[in-house]
């Protein structure tokens, strides 16, 4: 008996009007897949990196997310709490289990509840590290995993992200190159969720809505991380 | 879906006396058209990536057979599982006996074109299932009972009233004095109700817009974020996708998503753009603990290597119905089946048979503006030209068409008598109409006059202007 797999298989060499793909043919298909090459990369892409985290905050505010620039991480914990004061939200934070968020000082913002985990389904506003910034469109890369919980992106009305300078690129295609020296090639995360700006929808009558389903708001703490930043003196 | 398409004339008709659906499609005109043309304008590099994007698919296509068993691979090894799909009846069959094996009852759903192609819907609520379409779109139509009437504005055919009236109507839980006359309280109102089916559902069902083989992911791109918490929140995520839907790597699925939302909503790139690999992992604290991909053929193998192939290329951006007059005029639900507008008109007679479909493809005024648009470089009109073709080889064109063809065919083989007879009737028609410029009642094209004028000629054929111009030029 024939399976699915073969009457499917078989279907599509008879239109291609050929067998299974000769060994040479094989050997090529298997060097594009093991050596993935960019295509065209747009110009706005390949900006130096100052110019990249100005498109960054450029793309951002175009797609009516926040941002915020820091000079220093230890200044998050207070921009957080004024952040939430000025929209009116309550001073309370699902926080991604990372050590780079958790060891941030919390004490200079002592308002604020902070409690790590899933997205629970009560809750008003998550806090996420992200694995790059993608300057091209102001994309939010995030590779989910014990330390970037998938809920967190979608399940809570506001997303607060703090986005590391160094972790923004032009590209999608950069970001992909560092998503593989991370995991080796031809491995990815469980999910990948790009994220360019809040939750929106169209469908009634075409008028843009922001929060249809997934966050209303994107807010993003933008930090600076490089060395010789001037804070870090 | 039960196809309608063999009444594509009626259904024509019935939609351009219809009040309600022309002042919905009123925002289509324009809406689409102008973000597309901004996006475009702020990325100089769009038209080439659109030749790259086509180039693209056309090497995935001539490797398909290869691509799709590594994308198999992948998904395994990473913990998923591939069903292949011969026809919708064995995809629907695979996604009911997933449903039943782990025992699932509530279902939420994620936009997708394939289910709607295959009828899933249906199938899951007569066995028993509860459906909850999560799109805020597909939510309104699911109330309504309609199809979709655009590939990704799936409401557009309809009023905020008329949402309005369908909410108040179903939502009876709610207190009925509330003010629902807003877009934003509409919004707000399917955000809240559909929280609670996200939260209690035991399978997530969404489509596909790529497959990626070099890693064995499914891509969706959104703006609500509907989709995602249907493929996250559940027990089983189930992915329906068409086999066409593979690309190599993520390099080339980069490019293409580039002209992707640009083409679509005139976005730089949709909200949410997701890859999914596999089900929850060890270490992950969420995400479903089981991943399906239904891989649906659906008689897509036949048009590689044909004439239509091509077609495959399509990433669903519906670019070239926003863009159609004859989309603008009747709307989706009058082309009768899934796909509407001109790439309906070519993939519904590939996929329904073109007894049935043969109206779609002669559905235009071969305007081009579909294929001018077209990300992926598709030639549209060339296409729906074969099957008009394969219509008349087949005798199911009319027979008062064939004769008009057959009484042109016997002039446009006489040029003398062609030049003779067009030259008579062009001075003749101008001269009857000179004084009013224009006739509004004319013998023979009663179907032209019915509905607008018909401008009377200057008295010359173009060729014989032509031929003088060429003339005039020649001495200078």
């Amino acid at each position: 008996m024939t399976t699915a797999k073969q009457q499917i298989l078989a279907s599509l060499r008879r239109s291609l009007r050929r067998a299974e793909p000769s060994a040479e043919t094989r050997a090529e298909l298997e060097q594009r897949l093991a050596a993935p090459q960019a295509h065209l990369i747009p110009q706005r892409a390949q900006l130096p990196h100052a110019g990249q985290l100005d498109l960054m905050e450029a793309m951002l505010q175009e797609l009516k997310a926040t941002v915020v620039r820091l000079p220093d991480e230890g200044e998050v914990p207070q921009a957080i709490a004024d952040y939430l004061k000025n929209e009116n939200l309550p001073p309370k934070l699902r926080l991604a289990p990372r050590d780079d968020l958790r060891r941030l000082p919390w004490d200079r913002a002592p308002l604020l509840e902070v409690e790590e985990g899933i997205a629970e389904a009560d809750d008003a506003t998550s806090l996420t590290g992200c694995f790059a910034g993608i300057a091209e469109t102001g994309t939010l890369m995030m590779a989910s995993g014990p330390e970037a919980p998938i809920t967190l992106n979608f399940l809570p009305e506001n997303h607060i992200v703090v986005l590391r300078a160094s972790q923004v690129t032009g590209s999608y295609e950069d970001a992909w190159q560092r998503l593989r020296a991370a995991l080796g090639n031809g491995t990815m995360p469980r999910a990948v969720n790009m994220i360019t700006g809040p939750s929106r929808t169209g469908d009634i009558e075409q008028t843009i809505l922001l929060g249809a389903h997934g966050p209303r708001r994107l807010h993003v703490l933008l930090v600076d991380d490089r060395p010789g930043a001037p804070s870090q003196d | 879906m039960q196809s309608t398409s063999h009444a594509f004339k009626d259904n024509a008709r019935a939609a351009l006396a219809n009040q309600t659906l022309q002042k919905a499609m009123r925002h289509v005109k324009t809406g689409f058209i102008d973000k597309r043309a901004k996006a475009r304008a702020k990325l100089p590099e769009f038209d080439d990536l659109r030749d790259v994007a086509r180039d693209i698919k056309n090497h995935t296509l001539a490797n398909l057979d290869f691509y799709l068993e590594r994308y198999e691979e992948k998904v395994i090894a990473s913990g998923g599982q591939v069903h292949w799909a011969p026809t919708a009846e064995d995809a629907v069959k695979a996604v009911l006996d997933i449903c039943k094996r782990v025992d699932a009852r509530v279902v939420t759903k994620g936009k997708s074109m394939i289910s709607e192609e295959i009828a899933l819907n249906q199938a899951m609520e007569q066995a028993g299932l509860d459906v909850v379409e999560t799109d805020l779109g597909e939510y309104i139509i699911q109330l309504r009972k309609e199809p979709p009437s655009h590939i990704i504005a799936p409401a557009v055919h309809l009023t905020k009233d008329q949402v309005e009236a369908d909410f108040r109507h179903h939502h009876r839980e709610l207190p009925p004095e509330r003010s629902l006359s807003e877009p934003v309280q509409l919004v707000a109102e399917a955000r809240q109700m559909l929280r609670r089916r996200f939260l209690e559902a035991d399978v997530g069902i969404t489509g596909a817009n790529f497959l990626v083989a070099e890693t064995g992911t499914s891509i969706i791109v959104t703006n609500e974020g509907n989709g995602d918490l249907t493929q996250t929140l559940p027990r089983v995520h189930i992915v329906v996708a068409s086999l066409e839907k593979v690309v190599p790597n993520l390099e080339d699925v980069s490019t293409i998503l580039r002209v992707l939302a640009r083409s679509a909503t005139g976005q730089e790139f949709s909200s949410y753009t997701t890859f999914s690999t596999g089900p929850r992992r060890a270490e992950d604290p969420d995400g479903p603990e089981e991943y399906h991909v239904i891989l649906l053929d659906n008689g897509r193998s036949n048009m590689l290597g044909g004439e239509f192939q091509d077609m495959l290329r399509c990433i669903r951006c519906g670019a070239c119905m926003n863009h159609c007059p004859v989309y603008h005029a009747v709307g989706g639900h009058a082309y009768g089946w899934v796909y509407p507008g001109p790439m309906g008109a070519v993939l519904t007679p590939n996929l329904i048979g073109v007894d049935e479909a043969g109206h779609l493809p002669n559905a235009s005024t071969f305007c081009g503006r579909c294929e001018s648009v077209c990300p992926m470089r598709i030639p549209l009109p060339k296409m729906m030209r074969h099957w008009r073709e394969r219509e008349f080889e087949r005798h199911l064109t009319p027979a008062t068409v064939r004769a008009g063809l057959g009484l042109w065919a016997f002039f446009a083989r006489r040029p003398k008598l062609y030049h003779f007879a067009t030259g008579l009737q062009a001075r003749l028609l101008g001269r009857v109409g000179r004084a009013a410029g224009r006739f509004d009642a004319l013998p023979f094209a009663r179907g032209w006059t019915k509905h607008r004028d018909f401008p009377a000629p200057e008295g010359k054929t173009f060729q014989q202007l032509w031929a003088e111009r060429r003339k005039a030029e020649g001495r200078r």
